[in-house]
């Protein structure tokens, strides 16, 4: 379909009056830029907002215990209670699809009073216990020396992987971290690891001010006994946590005698559903984008189809001539679908090639001037190009349908007679 | 070549209908030089539209070099036109984005000739005009002679078996005329049919025939001693 001849005649005709080409051709070109660009900003909020999640494992939960509501059993309501160490076990055995339960502890944090020293220097920090196993739900980039281990847990040894402001504010510049000491509310412990959330934006503060221990040594150090804070819970992909976690609540219910439609007994945070509300939300951004962005291209493509429309008029003494000397309705007709065609995939992959520079001079100016607050990596897939090469073909189609109709509409003999 | 018996033609305008050509009988030999007169409304016009094929008539028989015209959609006709005619306008109807060159070379583009063998076609026909060295130039940077100098080649490119003309010289000077005329002659000489449509006597003068039509009937159809245009160039 596409010969040298054929490119050659589609070329002059448009470069016949290059000024309304080009005009013509801004439409499409304009169009296509805001699509992308609005295709762009809607995943680079989503980038933002997904930072907030810090990688951690969403196909989890984290629950925790509330006081009772409801009497039961003959316990009253208003009950406190905690989860122990043995409902650990317990769940890992009863479901088959968990693939990570930790148990967490916590000391201290936000706004806590100081509990660490060391030498002369003390600090306010979040003191945690944690199982191995939790690095692999809440990823942590080890900096130095390691993460508490399964021996750390069993031997309950006094060993500490601190955040990097931890560091800033109980060392000085250059020291060695790894096999020094830190007192933690009057207990040693060595430090060995550092560490640094990937990509912390929001919690980053509290993040890098962290300190973690071996589960086993915060409940004997700090005398919690088996009690366990909160845990967390992940499912393996196959599962999704969300339809679980109400058995899971169950199995945990009646290990705890609490009555089965109390609601409020334990609290927890579903990281899978907000995700997905999440994921929604940015879908919906998305679809917006592909309205928003199409309705400006329309306009585009009418903008071709106008002026070739006008093109054909003018030129319908010149098809007349063509038809003459012998060229056949399909022959004008496909010609003029093709200039509209070119005309419009030029412009339009123009644009995409334009919104593809302004996409990388804002990543530039971001990674120039640090993160932005719920932004970051404004880009598309390949998949949009594509999409978008296909929309223009369509479109291109489209715009030249009826000016492309028009052109042969007229006998050879009248189009000839026009002056 | 060319037969034709019977011809009628009308055109509806509004309620009324106009009788334009009311039963044409004329034959046209291979290598004849023809014109056809008439005063405006005589029909003369009419009559090669449908010889060109690009009307057709209400009744009545056209056949050329052997084949019956009739009934033709716009594909069958458009290859006929190309096969068989080539178009010599007044207004020379050349595309004026388009080179000298590349305006001879378009009918052949049509018959889906390659590209260097439709040049090099091209690149002769302008040479029998004259015109080699202008093929490069743009319609617009070319006399009105030499305008229909280059129509005159791009007519003969497709090398057609009948060369219809409308008013050939109508939008020339008599002197270009003369030579256009003198450029007919030549490729009538070499053996091509030829019609023109004109209402100049003095090129009617220089045709072999001339076919008069008055209110859409031949009324007078006669060979005449051709003058040659060579003497008044």
């Amino acid at each position: 379909m596409f010969n040298k001849d054929r490119w050659n005649e589609i070329l002059e005709a448009l470069t016949a009056n290059k000024f309304r080409t080009l005009l013509t051709a801004f439409g499409v070109f304009w169009g296509i830029t805001i699509l992308v660009l609005l295709l762009a900003l809607t995943n680079g909020l989503k980038n933002g907002a997904t930072v907030e999640f810090n990688d951690f494992a969403t196909n989890s939960i984290l629950t925790w215990s509330q006081g009772t509501s409801m009497a039961y059993k003959g316990l009253p309501r208003r009950r406190r209670f905690s989860y122990k160490l043995n409902d650990i076990e317990a769940l890992k055995t009863e479901f088959p699809e968990i693939k990570y339960a930790s148990p967490r502890n916590k000391l201290g944090g936000y706004r806590g009073e100081n509990n660490v020293i060391r030498g002369t220097k003390i600090g306010a920090f979040g003191i945690y216990g944690d199982y191995p196993d939790y690095i692999n739900q809440e990823p942590m980039d080890i900096l130095e020396g390691r993460f508490v281990s399964y021996s750390d847990i069993e031997a309950k040894r006094k060993v500490c992987v601190i955040g990097i402001d931890v560091i800033t504010g109980l060392y000085d510049k250059d020291e060695p971290v790894i096999g020094s000491y830190i007192e933690i509310n009057g207990v040693n412990f060595m430090v060995v690891g550092t560490f640094k959330k990937p990509n912390s934006q929001g919690d980053a503060e509290e993040d890098a001010n962290t300190i973690i221990i071996p589960f086993t040594t915060f409940n004997q150090a700090f005398n919690q006994g088996d009690r366990i804070y909160y845990m967390v819970i992940t499912a393996y992909d196959a599962y999704d946590i969300t339809e679980l976690k109400e058995s899971i609540f169950g199995f945990l219910k009646v290990r705890h005698t609490v009555h089965p439609n109390d609601m409020s007994a334990l609290g927890h945070r579903d990281q899978s559903l907000d995700f997905k509300k999440m994921s929604g939300l940015f879908q919906i951004l998305s679809v917006v984008g592909y309205f928003v962005g199409a309705l400006i291209l329309l306009s585009g493509i009418i903008g071709i189809s106008n002026i070739m429309l006008i093109s054909v008029k003018e030129r319908t003494k010149e098809i007349g001539v063509r038809r003459a000397l012998g060229a056949t309705p399909w022959e004008i007709k496909s010609q003029i679908l093709q200039e509209s065609l070119i005309l419009t995939i030029i412009s339009g992959m123009t644009g995409v090639a334009f919104s593809a520079g302004i996409i990388w001079l804002m990543n530039y100016v971001l990674n120039e001037n640090g993160p932005v607050q719920n932004f970051a990596n404004p880009s598309v897939g390949l998949q949009v190009v594509f999409i978008a090469f296909s929309i223009l073909v369509v479109s291109g189609l489209l715009a030249g349908l009826i000016p492309a109709n028009s052109a042969t509409k007229m006998k050879p003999v009248d189009a000839l007679r026009i002056e | 070549m060319i037969q034709i018996k019977d011809l009628h033609k009308s055109y509806q305008m509004g309620s009324n209908s106009l009788h334009v050509l009311k039963g044409i009988n004329f034959d046209v030999k291979e290598g004849e030089l023809v014109s056809i007169m008439g005063s405006s409304g005589s029909g003369k016009s009419t009559l090669l539209n449908v010889l060109g094929m690009l009307d057709e008539a209400d009744e009545g028989s056209y056949i050329l070099d052997g084949v019956p015209i009739r009934n033709l959609n716009e594909k069958v006709a458009a290859r006929y036109r190309n096969k068989f005619l080539g178009f010599i306008f007044q207004s020379f109807n050349l595309i004026n984005y388009k080179s000298a060159l590349d305006n001879v070379a378009l009918p052949l583009y049509y018959q889906g000739m390659k590209r260097h063998e439709r040049i090099e076609k091209a690149e002769y026909y302008l040479e029998k005009v004259g015109l080699a060295e202008w093929s490069h130039h743009l319609p617009n940077e070319l006399s009105g002679g030499q305008k229909q100098r280059v129509a005159i080649a791009r007519a003969l490119a497709s090398e057609p078996k009948v060369l219809l003309a409308d008013e050939p010289t109508g939008a020339l000077d008599s002197v270009t005329s003369y030579e256009v005329m003198d450029l007919i002659q030549g490729i009538n000489d070499e053996g091509k049919t030829i019609l023109i449509v004109t209402h100049e006597p003095d090129i009617a003068q220089m045709t072999k025939r001339i076919v008069n039509l008055k209110d859409g009937i031949i009324i007078d159809d006669s060979p005449v001693k051709q003058i040659r245009a060579k003497v008044h160039v």
